[in-house]
């Protein structure tokens, strides 16, 4: 249920982008979320309407890409991927292994519409 | 780290902070703006915030996560007695109501700011931030925030903290680190509480509960400790002693830690911004 206040400083995050870039509206937005980040996607998607109601993003669309675990194995330098819950070598099957990536949280880019002011000068 | 963007850059995205592809048109002439930053990059601001302040007063931040009821805020009272003036603490806790942990914390003569979120499953950086404002921290050497009771929103908040410590009691049982991969991974400390229950409660096995641990990839060290008995304390505050220790050298020296999870991003973020 933290999802709504992720959600909430997404929007403050990409209003702010969308002020800077001085776009009348913001289409899309992308994340990236990857499982060992602790925020759920589908809970993330079901706060977005709430988050973004009376924002510049009030009707843009939400993509949230997916990201895979893989580890880098510290013993035999092996890249595999791994659940999160079993980060081992999924080579060599030993435990000391640095995640490469999976633990995503990121707002990865935004589309903004900055055309009607350009009509109206 | 990351003081200037708050991201968290993986190998499998790095290459889209390589100059030139910031700023791009879509077909249907769209401007498309690449962010990658931290969903989080507020909080990320402010905690970093709040990691200055205990940096430039000498102040040790550690915060306390688990379930509610694995017995974090009795471990404070223990550690509390058991330090007796070795050092100088603070306590900051976490609940959705009421004063009672505060309070307990209060009776050992301990400056305590308890946050009460309302309904919120978690305290963020900016509600630390808050709480400071009541506390002297020129008068503090340890500072341990409470966090709320919950295995699974906490993890995702920076609060400016130097540690993350996770419990796990004896009564929920050895498969928790399984189960709730993302704030066990976050540990820097993990420490099975409750283990005077572990003559009664046999099926959970400290074995079982560390190979579900290392399964996550942490090389943390686990303490098993209870608080009926000040002996079984010893590792823990050794830890805390050396950790003290630690952070004073920080501080002579201008640097500053944070827990050590994701060292990758902060890493990354270095080489791309060459």
């Amino acid at each position: 249920m933290h999802e709504l206040a992720i959600c909430q400083a997404l929007m403050d995050q990409v209003d702010q982008i969308a002020l800077e870039q001085q776009a009348t509206e913001v289409v899309k937005i992308v994340l990236q979320i990857g499982p060992l980040s602790g925020v759920e996607a589908h809970l993330l998607e079901q706060a977005f309407p709430l988050a973004s109601a009376g924002t510049l993003a009030e009707r843009s669309v939400l993509e949230i890409k997916p990201q895979a675990i893989e580890v880098e194995c510290s013993k035999c330098g092996q890249c595999t991927p791994a659940k999160p819950n079993l980060l081992v070598c999924g080579a060599c099957g030993d435990w000391k292994t640095r995640l490469i990536s999976g633990d995503e949280m990121l707002l990865e880019s935004v589309e903004l519409n900055c055309e009607e002011d350009m009509n109206h000068v | 780290m990351c003081d200037t963007c708050g991201c968290n850059i993986t190998n499998s995205n790095a290459h889209l902070v390589k100059p030139g592809g910031k700023l791009s048109l879509t077909a249907s002439g769209n401007e498309a703006v690449s962010v990658l930053r931290g969903l989080l990059h507020e909080n990320d601001h402010a905690a970093e915030h709040n990691r200055s302040h205990f940096d430039a007063h000498g102040v040790l931040a550690i915060n306390l996560m688990s379930s509610p009821g694995a017995g974090k805020t009795a471990l404070l009272e223990a550690t509390i007695q058991a330090l007796g003036d070795e050092f100088r603490y603070a306590v900051i806790e976490g609940d959705l109501e009421t004063e009672n942990d505060a309070e307990r914390i209060r009776r050992h003569g301990i400056p305590a700011v308890q946050i009460t979120t309302g309904s919120a499953c978690h305290l963020d950086a900016h509600m630390v931030h808050d709480a400071l404002h009541e506390l002297n921290l020129d008068d503090i050497d340890i500072l341990f925030i409470e966090n709320v009771g919950n295995l699974v929103c906490p993890a995702s908040f920076d609060l400016g903290q130097h540690l993350n410590v996770t419990l796990l009691s004896v009564p929920e049982g050895d498969d928790k680190p399984a189960k709730y991969p993302v704030i066990f991974r976050a540990a820097d400390l993990v420490l099975l509480t409750k283990s005077d229950l572990l003559p009664i409660l046999d099926d959970f096995s400290p074995q079982k509960a560390e190979q579900n641990l290392r399964n996550l990839a942490s090389a943390v060290p686990l303490y098993t400790v209870t608080v009926k008995s000040a002996s079984a304390l010893e590792n823990w505050l050794n830890w805390l002693r050396a950790e003290v220790k630690a952070q004073r050298l920080r501080v002579v020296k201008g640097q500053t830690s944070q827990p050590a999870i994701q060292p990758e991003g902060a890493a990354l973020h270095e080489s791309s911004s060459l």
